[in-house]
């Protein structure tokens, strides 16, 4: 997997690199993640760590979760959407000052936990019987 | 994984072969997740599981249906299983929504006696779902709870072709109303988790809880100390399909 | 065939492909659109999981592997008639079996997720042998491919064919065991299902064969010798006789079990599935071809051979969608003895229409097979060379 995020990064960066002659001196047309953080504080880990490796943190997490059954643990998703869910449409996903969708949009990288898991903090279900 | 299940060693044994020629340095990744559960065996189950702790293989959670008290007509369990998991979805072709748990009918042929009694995933103890799956997505954790790991369902169906209680659908069409704490969505197989989250919680599944008369038992079918495993030691209790000797953990009284 | 004039003959060749290219892509618009929408643009439900897409993917897929029967005949079995037709089969084999992976793999809930199936492997399922069972047949037909078309590598053509032979043998076994390995089902769940696709795929995979070369000989207009012709369709008359003698013993056997009385009168006499079963497999699939194939003024005619052929391919349409959604649109029988009702059709028959996108995704798969046949016979050297006095040596030895 490790060669292959290498791979993707690399190819990622000569995307990135390629149109930069056309932009260059034109900054204000490359849109920067504009990141609403609704409940500033302390996250499970730094910044800095969260931004590089909150994807292999989930995706352990999920992992021991689901197959070994291994609740509590500090990195959790429905933990991120608690905090992170924006104050105004109470999601992590709409619009581009949203959490996940901000950066996701910006670093181009396709979002796929949203197809199964809800991303409105304390979201209740109707239920109806079909 | 395979140890108390010769029919799945078998098969096992037969597909390590076929991995063998080529492709043997897949599997081995499989094997590990069963070795690290086994590891966290040692974690005696409680009720309340605590943080950090793994599903103990020493529990065999399951469920007592009696039959005989299945109200015709009611469907609390229903109502209970699909709002507690938010399976809520109305599609034109009502062949399409997904049913983690309905009433059965049954009418004896012979002197037309009426049965009632929910169906759901049987929670098998050898699973044909569990075999088929060619991404290991279908599986069956450490305390008997049969659960489909939605990352890496292709949608292939195979599963659903494989079970024998129809317990299994296929998500038809893109979800938004999920529970937070019960994902599911499109193109990926579903079916009843023992309300799973529930469980590690310390509760009852949700259809158990709202059984107004009472006809269903949950708990740890290898305890003989619970409720559960006493009854189906006193009384006459049945599996569905036993013939094909999966040993489900879903047993029913009265039928 | 009048004579083509080349240039009139390159532009129908273009023409060819790029019908082949449009209906391909379309196909693969197809499923995307059922990839976005989800499976209920689709006529495949909780009950009937598997639809047209799988029927036409599963005959594909068998096809490919019998067609290559053909070469399999001439570097393992030492027949020197079908030694010149081991690169046309190698070929159709490859482009079939593209067409078939092309379907069922578009078809599945997450397409998306396709690398997950190649990086996770559960070695108890059927499904997850074939992930292995089919790159290696590509690779393995490719090799061989390749031993037969570069003289330098020709030495080693027998050991390749020999190796395609058994991988071929063991794909197929594979095909039949996704069926076989199932204990919930009535129509499923018999070893005989292995041997049978097996044979099934023989049949199939030749009268595909016949059709293609007839084609590929009438563009060139050349005339199929009698000898050649003789030969391949007395082999067809054996592989659809055979075909025909596994699903007597099939149904014979399970309608005696008195579990599966019910299922049996359902598939053969009770549901929309019993006409397709003796029109669509029996009598147009089978006894007409095998009419065709050993009457006096038929028997030696390239066009009713052909229609022969023809006649069977469409026989295994009917023959694969009686087995897949017949087998699936009989209840499960969960309570034996019992009358059965519940909002989740227990108890009850199913009825499959399939929608416009599962058919165009099936017709795409169809449309790759042919593309890339088209394509490939136009760019390399896949035209049977018969050196006749060698055959006719060959004849009067074995005659």
């Amino acid at each position: 997997m490790k060669l292959l995020r290498i791979l993707f990064t690399s190819l990622a960066a000569l995307v990135a690199v390629l149109p930069a002659p056309t932009l260059a001196g034109e900054g204000g047309r490359t849109a920067k993640p504009v990141i609403e953080i609704a409940n500033p504080g302390k996250c499970v880990a730094p910044a800095e760590e969260m931004r590089r490796n909150h994807m292999d943190m989930l995706k352990h997490q999920r992992d021991r979760t689901l197959r070994q059954g291994i609740r509590g643990e500090p990195a959790s998703l429905n933990a991120c959407i608690e905090c992170h869910a924006s104050k105004t449409s109470g999601s992590v996903l709409g619009g581009k000052e949203n959490f996940c969708q901000s950066c996701h949009s910006y670093a181009a990288v396709k979002l796929d936990c949203w197809d199964c898991h809800q991303p409105k903090a304390g979201f209740k279900a109707a239920g109806v019987r079909p | 994984m395979s140890g108390n299940n010769p029919r799945r060693a078998f098969i096992a044994a037969a597909g390590a072969g076929v991995a063998g020629l080529g492709f043997t340095a897949i599997a081995p990744g499989l094997h590990l997740m069963a070795v690290a559960s086994e590891a966290n065996a040692a974690n005696a189950a409680t009720e309340t599981r605590k943080a950090g702790t793994a599903a103990s293989p020493a529990v065999r959670w399951g469920l007592l249906i009696d039959a005989n008290k299945c109200a015709p007509g009611c469907t609390k369990c229903i109502d209970a299983c699909h709002t507690e998991n938010g399976v809520s979805e109305q599609l034109p072709d009502p062949r399409q929504n997904s049913q983690w748990i309905r009433k059965i009918e049954l009418v004896d042929k012979r002197n037309g006696r009426v049965t009632q009694l929910p169906m759901m995933c049987q929670h098998c103890a050898n699973p044909p779902c569990v075999d088929v799956c060619p991404t290991g997505a279908s599986m069956k954790r450490a305390d008997g709870i049969v659960l489909v790991d939605r990352h890496t369902c292709i949608g292939c169906r195979y599963c659903m072709m494989a079970c024998p209680y129809k317990a299994r659908s296929f998500v038809h069409a893109p979800l938004t109303e999920q529970n937070p704490e019960v994902p599911r969505g499109q193109g990926c197989v579903e079916s009843c988790t023992l309300c799973v989250h529930r469980v590690d919680k310390g509760q009852q599944p949700a259809c158990v809880e709202s059984c107004p008369a009472g006809a269903m038992t949950f708990g740890d079918l290898n305890d003989p100390a619970s409720e559960i495993a006493k009854r189906i030691a006193s009384v006459p209790t049945s599996q569905v399909r036993a013939d094909l000797r999966l040993n489900p953990g879903v047993r029913y009284q009265g039928i | 065939m009048a004579t083509l004039n080349p240039r009139h003959e390159e532009g129908f060749f273009y023409l060819l492909a790029g019908i082949g290219g449009l209906v391909s892509a379309i196909g693969f618009a197809a499923a995307l659109y059922m990839e976005h929408s989800g499976h209920v643009v689709t006529g495949m439900n909780n009950q009937i999981v598997w639809g047209l897409p799988h029927v036409i993917a599963i005959f594909l897929i068998i096809a490919a592997s019998g067609v290559l029967n053909v070469a399999s005949m001439g570097s393992v079995f030492g027949r020197v008639l079908y030694k010149p037709r081991a690169p046309l089969s190698g070929l159709l084999a490859i482009a079939m079996l593209s067409g078939g992976l092309f379907v069922i793999m578009l078809d599945l809930g997450r397409a998306d997720r396709l690398m997950v199936a190649a990086t996770h492997f559960n070695p108890t399922s059927v499904f997850g042998w074939n992930v292995i069972l089919y790159p290696v047949f590509y690779a393995l037909v490719g090799v061989y491919l390749w031993t037969m078309m570069e003289r330098r590598m020709n030495p080693f053509s027998k050991a390749a064919g020999l190796a395609t032979f058994i991988w071929r043998v063991v794909l197929t076994s594979g095909t039949g065991s996704i069926f076989a390995f199932l204990v919930a089902r009535q129509a499923y769940g018999t070893a005989l299902l292995a041997p049978m696709f097996i044979i099934m795929s023989f049949s199939w995979g030749l009268a595909v064969f016949l059709v293609v070369q007839t084609t590929m000989y009438a563009w060139n207009n050349l005339q199929l010798p009698a000898l050649i012709l003789k030969r391949m369709k007395n082999l067809l008359a054996t592989f659809v006789a055979a075909v025909l003698y596994f699903t007597i013993m099939l149904h014979l056997v399970n309608a005696y079990f008195a579990k599966n009385i019910a299922f049996e009168y359902f598939i053969l006499f009770d549901s929309e599935f019993a006409s397709m079963f003796w029109v669509g497999q029996i009598l147009v699939g089978t006894l007409l071809p095998l009419a065709l194939l050993f009457s006096p003024g038929s028997r030696d005619k390239v066009l009713w051979v052909n229609v022969a052929a023809l006649l069977v391919i469409l026989g295994a349409y009917y023959q694969l969608y009686v087995f897949i959604i017949g087998g699936q649109a009989f209840p499960l029988e969960i309570f034996p003895g019992y009358d059965v009702k519940s909002s989740f059709m227990d108890g009850a028959v199913d009825h499959y229409s399939a929608s416009l996108p599962e058919i165009l995704l099936a017709v795409g798969g169809l449309a790759i097979a042919f593309t890339m046949t088209t394509i490939g016979v136009r760019i390399l050297h896949f035209l049977p060379q018969d050196d006749l006095a060698e055959l006719e040596a060959a004849a009067s030895i074995t005659d």
